[in-house]
């Protein structure tokens, strides 16, 4: 009964829809600014062996006659102290931000959002008593507060700093989820379904859920940012990536002492986390006027 | 009556909410493998001392005994003893508290008037340079951690130009006021101490506007775009088919209505702010309980980290509920309901 | 009647959105004596309000944009006048009853703190705070609401739609004005409350003597309420007539199309009887807006816009079809 909908007019309409989507989104030429930034750093991101200019910085490489150097032609954005590209350890830095933002959001979406699902459509049960009361617990902190903590009782890596913001980030898509779906579910159309005999997990998953495909697609944008800060946050006080992983966070971190004589060390990375950050910004917001067009 | 309800309801649902989360933090510390006891002592003490010592800590318990006495020794204000600073940490807290307690308040005051001042000046002049400078300053304001702000400022002011100090609260030469609220510019001024109060707010300063700024343009957008929004509104072409002043309209009647999405927002963006503080004190070793709380982090203090969690959140809470009030007593929509409508 | 009060001539109104402008007025015509009740009727979204708003000079004006036009209040030009004449015109002359009491009220202030701001300056600050009192108590009394001091304390979202709407008219005629402005008072109420509306309004309007313009979408109502009506379509309007003269005889294609609907129209919807759909605005059909939708359009009709051609006496008709 639930695939009595016809699969190609599914997909010519889902076509159609992309590409009206595509319009509204381009309309405004900083959101395609902002797509062009993403697109551009994960090129960068993907190549980065291939294109920097020094790949072997990426590592355990040393070498005190090249430290320090102020941005030149051979070097665009200087040398740290241990005589490194900064740039090269740039575009590798951009690879560890958005595999953290990936892993993180794959994680915490698919397990937040059907969190909030539940606890919408099951409200004023002790299912959603249960899981509101938990995610309250988890934002009545503030997230960066939370993912220091956590991460500051594991061991210091890149891996467990993504288990940590994974382990805190959850509920802010229960939540999200949680009231549009709780909000939904007395409406005409779930309560049909409702009637005509459908699963809960149809109702949820293929009634409710779509109607929430615009804020969390919004979120994931917007969050990528966030992730990606938090992320620069925690390397920045050294809970993150160890060295000599490149992580925009430590650079920063480690460039700070040098202020103001080197300033390059620590600049660079702090305007590519920044770029980058404002990428998923303006890409989220983009999202988010382009639902909403949709709507009206 | 209902209001009161309603704030006795958010208060008795925070406590709640508190003791999940003094559970949640005591669960996940003691669940990791380490050895706090060793390593608060060294690796050259004794066994035997060592052994004592996790007796004392009740660290052979199990976890729900040695909950029991953390919640006993917290209800009396009691947080253990840190192992970082090895004293008791309430006396920890008590020490660093009003540093943070000081900048947060000069952030938070930045962050809501600042913002809302902006706001409104860009909403009269919009699209002119003010309203496009806002809009540019937001845009980099979310995307720019507060930690890269602060080292810019620390660049710019402290060493470049070199008009601003950059580390601590007070210049070394000077004496801290007498404490009556703990905060170095209250207290100056309560003792007529205008160098200090002078020397104290240079200090501030940085790490506040480090910490607003992001936030601070948000707002600003926000207000700006109620404002433009409520202005296409039939009340206020009503209010101004009355005779009444323009000015009245937009310093009365649009205000109030205008502020209000971005008070409800102030809560959570201060939250964040806290959350951004940790690292900006670390910046400006400004002696607080969030640089506390990076430093028992980094020594996985268990005590220290816990208590801090529950102080922060307690911050947390009590500015929320602030929040709440204040967005109750701008729009009656909120604290009436809809009781008897339509 | 007496002498002419107020007259639109030629209004041309803009808006000016993403996508370009939308020109909205495209021409308005209109004329009224004092002491009379003038109708304006036609479907949603052909400019009606915006009419009105003008008139107000409460436009908004930053999407808005007068593009040309005269409106003369008592052979002064409202759109040349500056923010003190216009004071004086907001204080005494004209007030406004907007269509939806809702939006009307600001939400966050109580009706005492709204209704009384406009008494205390509509009457130019002379008045002090008691009297300013009194007269609000005493303009509520006015619209039949009961216990008006304690509704003085209220907040709109404490009150019905009804009352909303009642304590607009209040406002509206609190003070001595000489020309209202009705934008279909009833249509955002119940209908069993509509009928009670416009009797209370039409009781008021008699007494205090004011002239009115009444804006709406229903034949109905203009039938019982007013003397003279204007039809508007798409931004301009296209007939004008004594009211029993226009019901009896109906000269507009788009007149005609209306009246062989079902005689009440309510919400949106216009008569079955008219194909089509009101123009885009972004891109007006060129020449006399209805003529896509007019059974009896030719060439002419799509050059240009037709003039006002007089038919009987009061009678006029802005369609090729009656050019004598």
């Amino acid at each position: 009964m639930s695939t009595a909908i016809a699969s190609p007019t599914k997909m010519a309409r889902a076509w159609e829809k992309i590409r009206k989507g595509w319009y509204n989104f381009s309309r405004n030429p900083l959101s395609v600014v902002g797509a062009i930034i993403i697109v551009a750093v994960v090129f960068l991101a993907v190549f980065a062996p291939f294109i920097s200019p020094y790949p072997e910085h990426s590592g355990n490489y040393v070498n005190f006659d090249e430290a320090s150097q102020a941005p030149s032609a051979a070097h665009w954005c200087g040398t740290d102290v241990f005589g490194r590209d900064i740039l090269s350890r740039i575009f590798f830095g951009f690879r560890l931000s958005l595999i953290m933002g990936i892993v993180v959001i794959s994680l915490t979406a698919p397990v937040g959002v059907t969190l909030g699902l539940l606890a919408g459509y099951m409200k004023n049960t002790w299912v959603e008593a249960v899981i509101m009361r938990i995610t309250d617990i988890f934002v009545a902190v503030p997230p960066l507060v939370l993912a220091l903590s956590i991460c500051s009782i594991l061991k210091p890596n890149i891996f467990n700093a993504m288990m940590a913001v994974s382990l805190m980030w959850w509920p802010w898509y229960t939540r999200m989820v949680f009231g549009i779906a709780s909000s939904i579910k007395n409406e005409f159309f779930v309560q049909a379904a409702e009637v005509t005999g459908a699963s809960k997990a149809h109702i949820i998953f293929r009634e409710i859920l779509p109607n929430c495909f615009g804020p969390i697609l919004t979120k994931i944008s917007l969050d990528m940012g966030w992730v990606i800060l938090l992320g620069s946050a925690l390397s920045f006080v050294g809970l993150g990536a160890q060295p000599p992983t490149p992580d925009l966070g430590t650079m920063v971190s480690d460039g700070a002492k040098y202020m103001p004589d080197q300033w390059w060390i620590a600049v660079f990375p702090a305007f590519a986390i920044m770029l980058v950050v404002f990428g998923f910004n303006i890409v989220g917001d983009g999202i988010r006027d382009m639902m909403q067009v949709e709507e009206v | 009556m209902k209001f009161v309800q309603f704030i006795l309801k958010r208060l008795l649902h925070s406590i709640l909410v508190l003791f999940g989360l003094s559970v949640l933090i005591f669960v996940i510390a003691r669940v990791i493998p380490g050895d706090p006891a060793r390593m608060a002592l060294g690796p050259r003490t004794p066994e035997e001392v060592v052994e004592k010592f996790r007796e004392d800590l009740h660290l052979n318990d199990p976890i729900h005994i040695q909950y029991y006495h953390w919640i006993k020794g917290a209800l009396q204000g009691d947080f253990g003893y840190s192992i970082l600073t090895k004293r008791s940490v309430s006396t920890d807290i008590k020490e660093f508290f009003p540093a943070t307690l000081e900048l947060m308040l000069l952030t938070g005051i930045i962050m809501s008037v600042g913002g809302i001042l902006l706001g409104i000046a860009s909403a009269r002049h919009a699209n002119k340079w003010v309203d496009n400078t806002v809009r540019v300053l937001s845009y980099f304001g979310v995307c720019t951690p507060a930690y890269v702000f602060a080292i810019l400022f620390l660049l710019i002011f402290g060493y470049l130009l070199n008009i601003l100090p950059t580390i601590g609260r007070l210049s070394p030469w000077l004496d801290h006021p007498p404490v009556v609220t703990g905060l170095i510019t209250v207290d100056s001024l309560l003792a007529g101490n205008f160098e200090a109060f002078w020397d104290g707010f240079k200090h501030l300063i940085m790490p506040s506007v480090a910490l607003a700024l992001g936030p601070m343009a948000q707002e600003a957008r926000i207000t700006r775009s109620s404002m433009a929004d409520n202005l296409q509104r039939d009340f206020i072409a009503l209010e101004r088919s009355q005779a009444i002043p323009e000015r009245r309209i937009m310093s009365r009647f649009l205000l109030r209505i205008s502020i209000i999405p971005t008070v409800s927002v102030l809560g959570l963006d201060f939250a964040s702010q806290l959350g951004w503080a940790f690292l900006v004190e670390l910046i400006f070793n400004w002696p607080g309980l969030s640089r506390y709380g990076i430093q028992v982090m980094l020594n996985k203090d268990l005590n220290g980290i816990t208590a801090v969690i529950m102080v922060i959140g307690l911050m947390f809470l009590v500015v929320n509920i602030i929040v709440d009030i204040i967005v109750s007593g701008l729009d009656p929509r909120i604290r009436l309901g809809a009781e008897r409508s339509q | 009647m007496g002498k002419r009060l107020l007259e639109i001539k030629n209004l041309q109104v803009n808006f000016d959105v993403y996508g370009g402008s939308l020109k909205v007025l495209n021409g308005v015509h209109l004329t009224m004596e004092e002491g009379e009740k003038v109708g304006l009727v036609g479907e949603t979204g052909c400019g009606k309000t915006t009419t009105a708003k003008s008139v107000l000079k409460i436009l908004p004006m930053p999407p808005g944009k007068v593009m040309g036009g005269e409106i003369l209040f008592r052979d002064a030009d409202i759109l040349k006048m500056n923010d003190n004449e216009m004071r004086q015109i907001h204080a005494h002359e004209i007030s406004m009853i907007f269509q939806d009491p809702t939006a009307a009220l600001n939400p966050v202030f109580t009706i005492g703190q709204q209704l009384m701001e406009a008494i205390k300056y509509s009457s130019d600050n002379s008045l002090s705070r008691k009297e300013i009192k009194e007269q609000a108590v005493g303009a509520l009394r006015d619209v039949s609401l009961p216990d008006p001091e304690r509704i003085l304390e209220n907040y709109p979202i404490q009150l019905s739609g009804g009352m909303r709407q009642r304590i607009c008219i209040a406002m509206a005629l609190a003070t001595r004005s000489t020309l209202l402005i009705a934008d279909e008072p009833t249509t955002s109420l119940d209908v069993t409350i509509q009928d009670q509306v416009l009797r209370l309004l039409g009781a008021l309007v008699r007494e205090k003597d004011t002239s009115t313009i009444l804006i709406t979408h229903s034949l109905g109502v203009v039938r019982e309420w007013t003397e003279r009506v204007y039809v508007m379509y798409a931004g301009s309007m296209v007939e004008t007539a004594g009211t029993e003269e226009l019901f009896k005889n109906p000269l507009h294609p788009y007149t005609q199309g209306l009246m062989a609907a079902v005689p009440k129209l309510t919400g949106k919807g216009i008569a079955s009887g008219i194909e089509g759909r009101i123009p885009d605005y972004l891109d007006p059909p060129p020449g006399c807006r209805f003529h896509p939708r007019c059974p009896r359009a030719f060439d002419t009709c799509k050059k240009e816009k037709p003039p006002y051609f007089d038919a009987d006496a009061g009678h006029q008709v802005a369609c090729f079809l009656y050019k004598d």
